[in-house]
């Protein structure tokens, strides 16, 4: 099975708050084929994602496939809210990283 | 009420950096309806709102101001600025007022209506609410309001939804300066007095709030325009090199939100589910399909900063790479050193460190923090009631940073570099401690508008 990196098939991937309890996450594709794609990989859940953040699975608070704008997006819900004492993010803007290297399988 | 009403956003937060001047001059020039900018977020963090002060410098603010006020005049159509200054506290209302009546004066402007509407809460208002038994439930999972965190809370401020802001206009206000608000509201308000449909108004309000957001390439700052009739509302980009398309609407939605089908206001929610976009022209994207649904209770969103205490900060750098390997072991060695002389942390202080160059941005959500860079930037931050204790918690937290005891070290004359032997005093810590919805008989029950006639 051949896979290709996340960053590669998404137009956009970004992090901001949603509200001052959580971070959302929002995967945009240039394309229905490649929307398609990774909505159909299984690669891309609130699974894989609860795992690759490291947040046990009831943080998730939403996990959506948004087809009129061709985007994924997931929420999860801060340990603390934003702009506490010992905040690393106010804006949440930096948390989608990790998601470039997601291996997303392109068929084999 | 058959005419199209077209509102021009120039900006998703007044003054939080200057607004670009050529797009907005091209949307003036399509002479919009209304002049409308959203100026505060809970997005800048607690302390502006617990500590009653403005993030952005004033001399942006006025610039804004100044931009929209002289267009809008010009035009003769009104203008509606909400979340005054940031936090949109009463502090903030007066402030932004004060500016437009400077501004009146000095380019002589003729006479014009000014309405003020503050929504600043008072702790006592709500507690008094809250012994009355009226349900203040918790948002995004919170548990609902209690006396405890109430009393943790310094200062409070009520959302609120379009009621107020069509109370002005009926009023005669020509500009509207309004304390904390929807962003969608002070966009939908003008529209739904002009008696279109709450759906298209609400969802006008929806792609306006941010301005240039909405379109493509990214770019911040320029101006918008969205056109609203019965059933559909049309959205144009006004820089030369941006378009509104149908991806650029449609992920708009979703921007900054959990859901992406319903945005809640005041009153109700929005409902995106059936919304259908077509491209009509190259910078335009059109827009129908939404619904508005009501609540049956009408409820608005309160809220509340709460202070924590004074904070310092310092800075230390590592390079050493088995210094580098064992951080948590010099981290938790200095963490000692401060519980030795102070306890451990809790009311006395609280004690972070943040290791750029491992997770500095993500801390634990970060994957590869076993892998850290060649070299560590350790920011050292404390938090104690007195801004003297933090200091002395901040230092002794970051010094022994450098007199780490690790069994092997080379270095055996420091075991970290200072770019300066020194504290720094940052902002005071707050906390938002109020994220809650609180149900209302009248939607203008916690509202003082005031109308004054302003220039000649």
């Amino acid at each position: 099975m051949t896979t290709k990196p996340l960053v590669e098939l998404a137009k956009t991937i970004r992090s901001k708050n949603a509200g001052v309890d959580q971070i959302t996450f929002d995967i945009i594709f240039p394309d229905r084929e490649s929307y398609e794609l990774v909505k159909r990989s299984g690669a891309l859940t609130a699974e894989t994602v609860a795992r690759l953040y490291a947040v046990p699975r009831e943080r998730l608070t939403a996990f959506v496939e948004y087809d009129p704008a061709l985007a994924i997006k997931f929420t999860i819900r801060r340990e603390r809210p934003s702009g506490s004492p010992g905040e690393r993010d106010v804006f949440g803007a930096q948390q989608y990283a990790p998601l470039f290297d997601l291996p997303i399988p392109v068929g084999s | 009420m058959t005419d199209p009403l077209s509102i021009l956003s120039p900006t998703g937060h007044l003054g939080f950096t200057p607004i670009e001047r050529g797009s907005f001059e091209i949307g003036v020039g399509r002479r919009p309806d209304a002049i409308v900018a959203d100026s505060g977020s809970c997005d800048i963090g607690p302390q502006p709102l617990g500590s009653d002060e403005h993030c952005s410098p004033e001399e942006w603010q006025r610039h804004d101001l100044e931009l929209m006020l002289l267009a809008a005049r010009r035009l003769g159509v009104p203008m509606i600025v909400g979340s005054a200054s940031d936090t949109g506290t009463d502090r903030g209302v007066n402030q932004y007022a004060d500016i437009i009546r400077e501004l009146a004066r000095r380019h002589r402007l003729a006479p014009f209506k000014l309405s003020t509407i503050c929504s600043q809460v008072s702790r006592e208002e709500v507690a008094r609410r809250l012994e009355d038994g009226v349900p203040i439930d918790g948002l995004d999972g919170r548990p609902p309001l209690t006396k405890e965190t109430l009393a943790r809370t310094d200062r409070l401020v009520a959302v609120m939804g379009v009621a107020p802001i069509i109370r002005a206009l009926d009023e005669g206000a020509e500009v509207v300066i309004a304390g904390r608000s929807s962003d969608s509201c002070i966009f939908a308000a003008p529209a739904i007095r002009a008696g279109f449909p709450e759906a298209a108004a609400y969802y006008l309000g929806k792609v306006l709030e941010c301005a240039s957001f909405a379109a493509e390439p990214f770019m911040g700052k320029e101006s918008i325009i969205g056109t609203v009739t019965r059933d559909a509302v049309s959205v144009t980009a006004m820089h030369p090199g941006q378009r509104c398309t149908v991806a650029s609407v449609a992920s708009h939605a979703m921007y900054e939100r959990a859901d992406p089908f319903f945005e809640h206001v005041a009153g109700g929610a929005l409902d995106m589910t059936h919304c259908r976009y077509e491209q009509v022209d190259e910078r335009t994207t059109r827009v129908t399909g939404f619904a508005f649904r009501r609540d049956p209770v009408y409820r608005i969103k309160l809220e509340g900063a709460g202070k924590v205490g004074e904070r310092a900060v310092a800075i230390a750098g590592i390079r050493d790479p088995y210094t580098i390997r064992h951080i948590d072991a010099v981290i938790a060695w200095a963490r000692s050193k401060v519980e030795e002389r102070w306890g451990p942390p809790g009311e006395r202080y609280q004690l972070y460190y943040h290791v750029y160059g491992r997770d500095g941005v993500m801390g634990p959500w970060e994957p590869r923090r076993a892998f850290p860079a060649h070299e560590l930037c350790l920011v050292v931050e404390a938090i104690a009631p007195r801004f003297e204790d933090a200091e002395v918690v901040c230092a002794l937290g970051t010094r022994n940073l450098f007199y780490a005891r690790l069994p092997e070290v080379k270095g055996t004359a420091g075991t970290a570099a200072l770019m300066m032997d020194e504290v720094l005093r940052g902002k005071a810590g707050y906390e938002w401690t109020v994220n809650h919805v609180l149900p209302l008989a009248d939607p203008l029950e916690l509202v003082t508008i005031k109308t004054e006639v302003v220039g000649g």
